[in-house]
């Protein structure tokens, strides 16, 4: 199959930056967006010019590393994928594929298609941890969890912190990736003893980064790989309150 | 060089307790004197960062990736092994240990394959503390399934996300340690040499992914936390950017390469589909808990998997391995997957795969119960194929996935060079021939959080007593500029092929001659074929862009440099052992009924590599055998 690429090329965080279109043929239906991108970047070298910088590795669905917007959407045209899990057949032939960075003004663009998400890093910094050192664990059992409470858990946990829900949020808010690692830990018992802390510290260091407020659109879960639920901010918003009084 | 393997003294049992009684001890004080650095941030990687600036060391970690988070650790899907009993099926320290040992053939050293028995229940504490949310019953006790190669449940899961949850586990403990200013990341830096100072490492030369500066930075000691090597095959289960420079670049500069052609091809990934494909997506082991594997009985059959009725298939791993079944361990399972598709049973649309069938599992236990069990595992597989596995068959095949060879390392997993040190997958160490399934998760961590923390204190005690390296030495001067050199070359070339191209060209040789089954002439002649592969890239490869940014052909062409040298030293191991062991076949050594023929009585050793300019010269560390008799390894 045949398709165009439009495409965001920026040399650096102080160029301005501009789309560029290409043409491209030979592709497969059955591969993966990323290995046209690949076979673009072949064709590319094979005529002497720089290859379009865009981020991947596991390519798997799991690493949280690649993310473009595509045709205007976050991971492309499905809900709920990575774009290492969109495929070819997605599209047909003759389209024409806008492909973009996260736009925000917390993830600056590297280059081409490569943000920096080191906000996140610093929001985990301020407190998604149970303060115990190695070689501190009471016998593993010794912590009976009940199972809706380790599933309820598990559920915000899978957060891969790709930064989707941030890319698509017409604020720009962090608030889903915030709530869940929040809501992960602080519903299991190890949790407790730092909840209040944890909440209050890593909300306060998403507004010093600069992400927006929520206003429940609700647009972060349609986009969410893990598919990771808006009410995990209501439930933050009530942690927080809760913070505030008690902590 | 002699190798020691400092293998302590005393009875099985009391050895790691042997040892820490008398490894030296550094106090608090002195401790934030030195400095470590930390190549890689998975689990062994953080593991070892967080634990040693808990210790009180001063830290610096490095990865290639933007955020620690990404380390491949995170991909593993089934879980993690643990000798706790908690299901009262007879498990014990003893039977983990021998389960491991005997899964990798016997060719791995007792002491440290029971070390890793030993340290897998307190590692399961470990992580419950840290809040890894592991599946439950309903009363809150932790529940575990089986994995292939062993007749007891010890292994821990978190959904399919079982790596997942641990990195994300180590990479907190790490971000609280960066937080507590203890140790200090460097993300989206690639380690592109050692630096060896009076025959000790000392430091390490890195490339800014984002402006392409060299840097130096110096240690008193280096720790190697870099994952294995299988993207030698270019397709396979590892992430794209997994790579083995950190650790050829090492052996380049002293440190043995221990049996670099042990490595697993893994029953049951997704099958390739095309040529432009450039991973193979894994489907975790755990499936073949309820999965049953088979091919239809006819060959070249087409009909669909459904309309095949059930004496006509063919389920051959429980035909051939009644006692294991679907769970024999992954050489035996990848090996008959092989020798079916060769037959001519394959299916799929390239007669590629075979059948993992949940029909049966779907009856016996409820859809219901199935969903919970592998939801994302089957969501995922029809994110990708677009196939609902509910209603039919998974199409699954053998693909490359991890590296037992690595860095030759001793008890205290030091390398040859004093100072370097190598955790997790990058070295070799507690699998032998052949990886069991839900041990990878396990040596990572415990090598990253519970060895290493107790072992480099016998190392650096010495070291507070010498200078502190400074990055002004002329070794580093000199590594940076044979960096440089090289980059420069590369850059310079200007041929007519991409590095993708000699990529695929390589993983095809490999893939061929040096995987599931490898016979003396194709490795002769795969060596032959590397030899000219390496001087058509140097001739012949062409990257664009400079080395003064960031470049993602510059960084995969420097990769491939290295695997292609890398690849030889594999087929070169796989020619040297005449003998089948593990996941190292060798046709002409096999029973009628092809299974694997081991020659204790001549390769019953670890094979360790030199680097001497291009050429490698081989080095014996014999197995002792002193509480275990090695017996034929039956599954059936």
């Amino acid at each position: 199959m045949q398709v165009t690429f439009k495409i965001w090329r920026q040399e650096g965080p102080n160029d301005k930056g501009t789309i560029r279109d290409y043409l491209v043929d030979g592709l497969s239906e059955d591969m993966s967006f990323l290995e046209a991108l690949d076979h673009l970047n072949e064709l590319l070298v094979l005529k002497n010019e720089k290859v379009i910088a865009y981020e991947y590795d596991c390519r798997e669905g799991i690493c949280g590393q690649c993310g473009v917007f595509i045709n205007g959407r976050a991971h492309g045209p499905h809900d709920n994928i990575t774009t290492c899990q969109l495929h070819m057949r997605s599209f047909n032939d003759g389209d024409t594929i806008v492909v973009e960075p996260w736009r925000t003004a917390s993830f600056p663009v590297i280059k081409d298609l490569i943000v920096d998400r080191s906000a996140f890093d610093r929001i985990i910094e301020q407190g998604a941890y149970i303060t115990a050192k190695t070689g501190t664990a009471p016998e593993a059992n010794a912590i009976l969890i009940p199972k809706e409470v380790s599933d309820n858990a598990m559920d915000a946990a899978a957060c891969i912190g790709c930064g989707a829900c941030v890319a698509t949020c017409k604020n720009s808010s962090a608030a889903l990736f915030t709530a869940a690692k929040i809501n992960h830990l602080n519903r299991l018992p190890q949790g407790k003893a730092e909840e209040h802390k944890r909440v209050k510290e890593m909300t306060y260091q998403m507004e010093i980064e600069g992400f927006g407020s929520c206003t429940f659109t609700g647009a972060c879960e349609v986009e969410c790989p893990e598919g990771i639920s808006i009410t995990n901010i209501a439930e933050l918003n009530a942690r927080l309150t809760k913070a505030n009084f008690l902590g | 060089m002699k190798l020691d393997s400092k293998i302590p003294e005393g009875k099985l049992e009391e050895k790691w307790r042997n040892y820490q009684i008398k490894s030296q001890l550094i106090n608090p004080a002195n401790k934030k004197k030195l400095n470590v650095i930390v190549v890689g941030s998975g689990l062994s990687g953080a593991g070892a960062a967080a634990t040693l600036a808990e210790l009180g060391y001063d830290v610096q970690c490095f990865c290639y990736q933007d955020s620690a988070r990404r380390a491949h650790s995170v991909a593993a899907q089934g879980g993690i092994n643990a000798a706790k009993n908690y299901q009262h099926d007879g498990d014990s320290v003893w039977r983990m240990f021998y389960d491991t040992l005997k899964g990798g053939d016997f060719r791995s050293r007792e002491a440290n394959t029971y070390r890793l028995a030993e340290l897998s229940a307190p590692l399961i504490d470990h992580y419950v503390q840290q809040g890894v949310p592991f599946a439950r019953e309903y009363g809150g006790v932790l529940v575990n399934r089986s994995f292939g190669g062993v007749q007891v449940q010890r292994t821990f899961y978190a959904r399919g996300q079982t790596g997942q949850q641990l990195l994300l586990a180590a990479y907190s403990q790490l971000y609280k340690m960066i937080h507590a200013k203890k140790v200090t990341m460097f993300p989206r830096s690639e380690m592109l040499d050692l630096v060896v100072i009076n025959g000790k490492a000392k430091g390490i030369i890195v490339r800014d992914l984002v402006t392409g500066e060299l840097k130096r930075y110096a240690a008193d000691a280096v720790v190697l936390a870099t994952g294995g090597y299988s993207r030698v095959f270019r397709l396979s289960t590892l992430a794209i950017g997994c790579n083995g420079s950190a650790i050829w670049k090492a052996h380049k500069k002293g440190a043995y390469f221990a049996a670099p052609s042990f490595t697993q091809i893994h029953p049951t990934a997704l099958p390739q589909s095309s040529e432009a494909q450039s991973k193979l997506t894994l489907m975790s082991e755990s499936l073949r808990n309820d999965g049953r594997i088979w091919v239809p009985k006819k060959q070249e059959d087409t009909r669909k998997a459904n309309d095949i009725p059930e004496e006509e298939r063919d389920y051959y791993l429980e035909r051939r391995y009644p006692s294991f079944g679907n769970l024999a361990p992954r050489d035996i399972a990848s090996r008959a997957a092989k020798e079916r598709i060769d037959a001519g049973h394959g299916v799929g649309r390239l007669k590629n795969a075979v059948y993992l069938d949940f029909k049966d599992a779907i009856a016996k236990f409820g859809l219901e119960t199935i969903k919970d069990r592998y939801g994302n595992l089957f969501t995922m597989y029809k994110k990708i194929t677009g196939i609902d596995a509910y209603k039919e068959p998974m199409q699954i095949s053998p693909a490359a996935h991890f590296s037992m060879g690595g860095l030759w390392v001793d008890y205290e997993l030091m390398t040859t060079i004093p100072g370097l040190y190598a955790v997790g997958e990058c070295n070799f160490s507690d699998h032998g021939a052949n990886r069991l399934g839900a041990n990878s998760l396990l040596q990572a961590s415990i090598d990253g959080y519970f060895v290493l923390p107790n072992t480099i204190n016998n190392y650096l005690a010495s070291a507070l007593k010498e200078e502190h390296p400074t990055t002004d030495h002329p070794e580093f001067e000199k590594a940076e500029k044979e960096v440089k050199t090289s980059i420069d070359a590369i850059l310079k070339i200007n041929g007519t092929k991409t590095v993708d191209h000699f990529h695929r060209e390589l993983g095809k040789v490999m893939w061929q001659e040096c995987a599931m089954s490898r016979n003396k002439k194709g490795l002769e002649k795969a060596i032959e074929d590397i030899q000219i592969l390496r001087d058509d890239f140097w001739n012949d490869v062409r990257v664009t862009g400079s080395g003064d940014e960031l470049n993602t052909e510059l960084e995969k062409a420097l990769r491939l440099a290295d695997f292609i040298e890398l690849a030889i030293l594999m087929c070169t191991d796989a020619l040297e052992r005449d003998e089948s062991c593990g996941a190292h076949f060798r046709e002409e050594f096999q029973t009628e009924d092809g299974e694997a023929v081991r020659k204790d009585e001549d390769y019953s050793y670890v094979s360790a590599w030199e680097y001497d300019n291009g050429n490698f010269k081989l080095h014996k560390e014999e197995l002792e055998f002193e509480f275990v008799k090695p017996s034929v390894r039956s599954y059936k």
